[in-house]
């Protein structure tokens, strides 16, 4: 069944123009601001609950920090920093339902923490030892696609198999699912990332399209992707759209658990853009100097999403006690990620040949084959 | 004159030249303003010729290639950056339906002479797409020129010539060899290049876009490589003379069209040939080139064509990469193999 069939009509939408001031909850300073839609949707998150927020942010940032520094080490070969941008990726996270299914891109490791993953998996990768590091199904959350913008279709193909299934509009929480991807500014220029909300828009289907507009695509900056705020590219394709502070971690929250609710009961995809900033370099192999001035990440570095949930959180209360025992807990956090990093060998070299195939494939087999002798004349050589 | 340059400098010289001989010369992709592209090769470049001809493009490689040749058609001479070899796929569709085609479809009548550069290859711990060789899905298709040059002196003159060619060229750099350094006659000029005026491409007697060249001579074994193995057989060609065996390296520099010639005239004197290169040999360049040259001299051929090269798998994880690429070991051992027939 599929729940979004328009019986040939063109499906009514929403054409509200999104407003280019970004939705706010929580101002730079940590206060709570109102706003006439997203209000009602953070209204229910307490101390407790922001609390989890924090501990989120805090160790998603501990964890990318303790990366960066094992790359400078030696102990991988790259790795793309995520810091500045918790906000958004825990915030977004944070609404989602167990059964809800995500496509990141390669920096979403807040979204990666609150999916449950074992963030040490996120290493594999980038250490070199794996292409992915784990099994998509066990948290809904896919490893990273590489390719700029590629896995927007697959999120809009994945949401119509959601729609295939009825898994859309019962109202039952449990059931209703969907897809959601998370992509950059520069991804926005991607083909496949337009032909995503075309594909979304007709079908219907329930998908979240995720832009973190962290203000570079290495070193090119948004400015040189589009003339408008990017949030007009989901509305040009019909997609109810917005844009939101992504350095307030309860907006961030707000605008996806809308996004997902329309999505869950059946009212079609929705566009997401986050304002933020990517505190660190594109990854540790850039040098961001060449391109952008100091002074530019000064005025971020006063927008620290962390930062401005601590100030909330002390203004509603929460003590040092708290903080110390999320810092103990990182600091935990961190010294796992190094020895579990430096305890990771090499995979065998033949496992070079596994899983190129669903089964037997007679050429690789006959490479494989090769292979395996080749090694073995070395330790006959050696034997000799 | 020469200079001592590395290949990345030698290709950055190279685009400098051809951006002061000829106004119409752009050169466009991701990140190759300010930062000067990721491997540095168009440093300083829009700083000195400004916006206009230095673009830094939005993020989108068939957008990239597809603007590319429309300005061709406008009468501009772009050189597209890739940023990584596996990036190249989103713009497949425009340069294996369009850019190969478009002079054909015209008959004769429209050029689009742009340049696609393209880091390609392994062994620099990379993560996935980082890595790859896909020369040959190019070079399988008719309209492109694929050359790679292995040298920064061969760097300095190829990324000219195949600016000045009225053909679409696939220009493969290879990224390992970025940091390689070599002597480099920055003197060289238009009439030394053999450009001619714009649209006739590059005096043959003078082009490397169509040659290959022997970089060692010898009597037992020739080996075949280019880009990124060619430094691979020269050291095999050193260790295998060490043992008493006389190996003839051949650097082929353009992969299409092939320089069959020169490979049968050194395959007629040894007998021999191993083919070297990192993309995986199933269907590859070192097929065609065992087919060809045993379709020209069979009658001198005294062992079956080894291929030395990636297998029938994707491009493997970093770790182990150094066992998929073709090293020195497993070039001698085909050396062996060809030798013990
Ligand atoms: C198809 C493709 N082209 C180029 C690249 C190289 N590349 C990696 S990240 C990046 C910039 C991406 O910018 P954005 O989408 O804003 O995401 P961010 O890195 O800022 O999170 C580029 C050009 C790539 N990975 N894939
Ligand atoms: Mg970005």
């Amino acid at each position: 069944m599929i729940t979004t069939d328009t019986g040939g009509e063109t499906p009514h939408v929403d054409r509200h123009d999104p407003s280019d001031d970004p939705v706010q909850l929580l101002s730079p300073t940590g206060e709570r601001v109102h706003h006439e839609v997203y209000s009602a949707r953070a209204d229910h998150l307490d101390r407790a609950a922001l609390e989890g927020f924090y501990r989120d942010m805090a160790l998603t940032r501990r964890f990318d920090v303790e990366a960066t520094a094992l790359q400078r080490q030696g102990e991988l070969g790259l790795w793309p920093p995520c810091l500045g941008q918790e906000a958004a990726q825990v915030g977004s996270a944070r609404a989602l339902r167990p059964q809800d299914f995500v496509f990141p891109s390669y920096r979403e490791h807040g979204v990666a923490w609150v999916r449950g993953l074992d963030m040490r998996s996120l290493l594999l990768l980038y250490r070199g030892r794996e292409h992915g590091g784990w099994d998509a199904r066990e948290h809904n959350y896919n490893v990273p696609t590489l390719v700029i913008g590629s896995h927007a279709l697959h999120a809009a193909g994945y949401a119509m198999g959601i729609q295939r299934d009825g898994d859309v509009g019962t109202g039952d929480p449990d059931r209703d699912r969907a897809a959601v991807t998370y992509f950059g500014d520069g991804a926005t220029s991607q083909g496949d990332v337009s032909e995503a909300m075309v594909f979304a828009a007709a079908a219907g289907a329930p998908v979240v399209f995720f832009c973190q507009n962290n203000q570079w695509a290495i070193s090119v900056p948004t400015a040189k992707q589009s003339r408008i705020p990017l949030v007009h590219r989901g509305t040009g394709f019909g997609i109810p759209s917005v844009r939101v502070d992504g350095n307030d971690v309860i907006a961030s929250y707000a605008v996806m658990a809308e996004a997902l609710e329309r999505a869950h009961s059946g009212g079609g995809p929705t566009f997401i853009e986050a304002v933020t900033y990517r505190m660190g370099a594109h990854t540790t192999s850039d040098d961001p100097t060449r391109y952008r001035s100091r002074a530019e990440e000064d005025m971020w570095r006063q927008r620290d999403p962390i930062a401005r949930l601590r100030n909330h959180l002390e203004q509603l209360g929460t003590g040092s006690d708290f903080f110390d025992a999320v810092e103990a807990e990182a600091d935990r956090l961190g010294e796992d990620a190094r020895a579990y990093c430096r305890s990771l060998e090499h995979p065998p070299a033949e496992s070079m040949f596994d899983h190129v195939y669903a089964t037997p494939h007679a050429q690789v087999e006959r490479e494989r084959a090769w292979f395996r002798d080749y090694k073995d004349s070395f330790e006959t050589e050696v034997v000799r | 004159m020469t200079e001592r340059l590395t290949l990345a400098k030698a290709i950055n010289l190279g685009l400098r030249r051809a951006m002061e001989r000829d106004p119409k010369v752009m050169v466009m992709g991701e990140d190759v303003g300010p930062l000067g592209g990721v491997f540095r090769v168009t440093d300083a470049l829009q700083k000195d010729f400004g916006e206009d001809r230095v673009v830094d493009t939005p993020l989108a490689e068939s957008g990239i290639v597809g603007t590319a040749i429309g300005l061709a058609f406008a009468g501009y001479r772009p050189v597209c950056e890739i940023q990584f070899d596996g990036f190249i796929f989103p713009a497949f569709d425009q340069i294996t339906t369009q850019l190969a085609k478009v002079h054909y479809r015209s008959g004769g009548r429209v050029q689009v002479p742009v340049v696609i550069r393209v880091p390609y290859g392994g062994g620099i711990g990379a993560v996935e797409h980082h890595s790859e060789s896909p020369e040959a899905l190019f070079a399988h298709t008719a309209g492109l020129r694929v050359v790679t040059p292995s040298t920064p002196a061969d760097a300095f003159v190829l990324i000219q010539q195949a600016i000045a060619s009225p053909d679409p060229v696939l220009f493969f750099e290879p990224k390992a060899r970025y940091w390689d350094k070599g002597d480099v006659d920055v003197t060289a000029d238009e009439s030394s290049l053999g450009l001619l005026p714009a649209g006739e491409g590059v005096r043959p007697e003078a082009s490397l876009l169509e040659r290959a060249s022997v970089l060692t001579r010898g009597d037992d074994v020739t080996i075949a490589a280019y880009g990124p193995t060619v430094r691979t057989a020269l050291t095999a060609a050193r260790v295998a003379g060490e043992e008493g065996r006389s190996v003839e390296v051949v650097d082929l520099r353009a992969i299409s069209p092939l320089d069959i010639d020169t490979l049968v005239a050194s395959v007629t004197r040894t007998g021999r040939l191993v083919v070297v290169h990192e993309a995986p040999t199933f269907l590859g360049v070192g097929a065609e080139i065992a087919a060809a040259v045993t379709e020209r001299c069979f009658y001198s051929l005294e062992a079956p064509v080894q291929r030395v090269g990636g297998f029938h798998t994707p491009y493997p994880v970093a770790n182990i990469e150094e066992e998929y690429l073709p090293d020195l070991d497993r070039v001698l051992d085909a050396v062996d193999t060809a030798l013990s027939y």
